[in-house]
């Protein structure tokens, strides 16, 4: 079980408190993980990457245990400790600066 | 007695605010969506409490929200949690993507530049079909939802009406404007921000630009180019929709046949520039303007928020200041942040980026902020209910 937080806005728009929590195959990828979210919610689906192409929103971020993995490719195995969920999976909005 | 229900778009959330028809009394609702940019809320005029929003984002991207009952409740049409596990969601509400090859128009350095979505300033329902909406998007098209806000889709002969020579101003290549004619099924204008009027007579398929007469001087190297004038607002009553009135970003313009020409009526206007413009409910001669300093000073003239008004459709204009702050003023109206009501003694409203919305009950003799210290006020709407 894959624990995933999601920033504020998107925690409402899904309308969830808290941590989600996923199935997300094996192995647990970043593509995974992303397709496991929009499938429970589809509310998000263009709200992270986009609906098209799939890249990430610019202002988006991945982080897992301390690494920042937004510029990875999907296909990136996630650490063991976030696949396990001992370790959440983190979406993060980016800093706005100001 | 008729009430009065006026929905509010802000920098960060929307508002809504109800009053009975005398329209002394108001309460506040709000924030909707507390934190996002509401562009545009826009209820059906053949089913008043389904309301549509434009909520957006820079990080989060573009939602569509819609209410069934008047705003207390919202979803995100299509956007409910799958039923079986595995199923693939077949809502797509934010999915905004642009029709056939994506083309290219002209970017600030000259070069061609693909459109890219960033979001919609401008939400306009259908006068008979509660569930078909237009939807006005930056980079500049026109969107369509025949299923409630479900799925969009493009109708890409507008970009075709010499799109490639389209260029964004500074705030952005927006479509703000979607006038339907509820005598013509089959017409519609449009307006888009540095690039002009555009309109169409067979329902969307194909486009013209309807901007002779308009005259751009300082903004552009042939001030009477086809395309490319910086078309703020463009407004019509109901009873006379061939009769358009526009805010130029200079210019007060007048149209007596459909666009096809324009003339300009700022009279004594003490600036021409501005950006909202709207017409009475009843009077359709009757045109209401915010003039602000300058394309440079985004404020009105002297410190003083003044409504202008011309009873003759242009031309004599009179100053509305009873109510308004007339001392120390520098907020600005933006384009999509003034409406009518339909009431027998005509209300006008418009919000301000000071976060204040005024109101008239009396077609702008008098005014009194009906809420003060929102967020910078992004677009207005009126709702006449029963």
């Amino acid at each position: 079980m894959i624990r995933v937080v999601l920033p504020f806005h998107l925690r409402t728009l899904a309308r969830v408190d808290g941590e989600v929590q996923l199935e997300a195959g094996s192995p647990v990828t970043l593509g995974s993980v992303l397709d496991a979210l929009e499938a429970r919610y589809p509310v998000l689906r263009g709200t992270i990457r986009d609906h098209v192409t799939l890249r990430r929103r610019p202002f988006v971020r991945f982080f897992a245990s301390k690494e920042d993995l937004s510029f990875e490719p999907p296909e990136t195995k996630l650490p063991d400790a976030v696949a396990t969920g001992d370790e959440p999976f983190l979406i993060v909005g980016a800093m706005a600066g100001g | 007695m008729s009430k009065v229900r006026v929905l509010v778009g802000t920098k960060k959330g929307a508002f809504i605010l109800t009053s009975d028809g005398k329209r002394q009394n108001w309460e506040v609702n709000g924030p909707h969506f507390a934190g996002w940019e509401m562009y545009h809320l826009k209820g059906s005029p053949v089913a008043p409490n389904r309301i549509y929003a434009s909520q957006t984002s820079g990080w989060f991207g573009q939602m569509i929200q819609r209410s069934d009952d008047g705003g207390k409740t919202w979803e995100t049409p299509g956007g409910e949690p799958t039923p079986t596990p595995g199923e693939l969601p077949k809502g797509e509400s934010n999915k905004f993507v642009y029709k056939g090859e994506v083309g290219t128009h002209k970017w600030y350095d000259g070069t061609q530049h693909p459109w890219e979505f960033k979001r919609i300033w401008h939400l306009e329902p259908s006068l008979t079909d509660p569930n078909t909406v237009f939807a006005g998007a930056e980079d500049a098209a026109l969107f369509t939802t025949t299923d409630g806000g479900k799925t969009w889709q493009e109708l890409p002969g507008l970009r075709r009406a010499k799109g490639h020579l389209w260029q964004p101003g500074a705030g952005g290549m927006c479509l703000h404007t979607i006038l339907l004619d509820p005598s013509n099924a089959n017409r519609i204008f449009i307006a888009i921000s540095a690039a002009g009027a555009f309109r169409t007579d067979d329902g969307g398929k194909t486009w013209k630009p309807v901007n002779q007469g308009l005259k751009s001087p300082y903004e552009l190297p042939d001030p009477d180019a086809e395309v490319g004038h910086c078309v703020h607002r463009i407004a019509m009553n109901p009873s006379r929709p061939g009769v358009l009135f526009m805010q130029k970003h200079w210019d007060v313009m007048r149209s007596d046949n459909a666009g096809d020409s324009w003339q300009e009526v700022s009279g004594n206007l003490p600036s021409d520039f501005g950006f909202p413009i709207d017409v009475h409910a009843h009077e359709p001669e009757t045109i209401y303007v915010v003039p602000i300093k300058s394309d440079s000073e985004h404020f009105p003239p002297d410190g003083k928020l003044r409504v202008y008004r011309s009873r003759t459709g242009g031309n004599e204009w009179e100053a509305l200041t009873k109510g308004l702050p007339q001392k120390d003023c520098y907020v600005n109206v933006l384009r999509d942040a003034m409406a009518v009501d339909s009431l027998e003694s005509c209300g006008v409203y418009f919000g301000t980026t000071g976060g204040q919305v005024y109101a008239s009950a009396d077609s702008g003799d008098t005014w009194n902020a009906i809420v003060r210290d929102l967020p910078a006020v992004l677009s207005v709407e009126v709702q006449t209910l029963p």
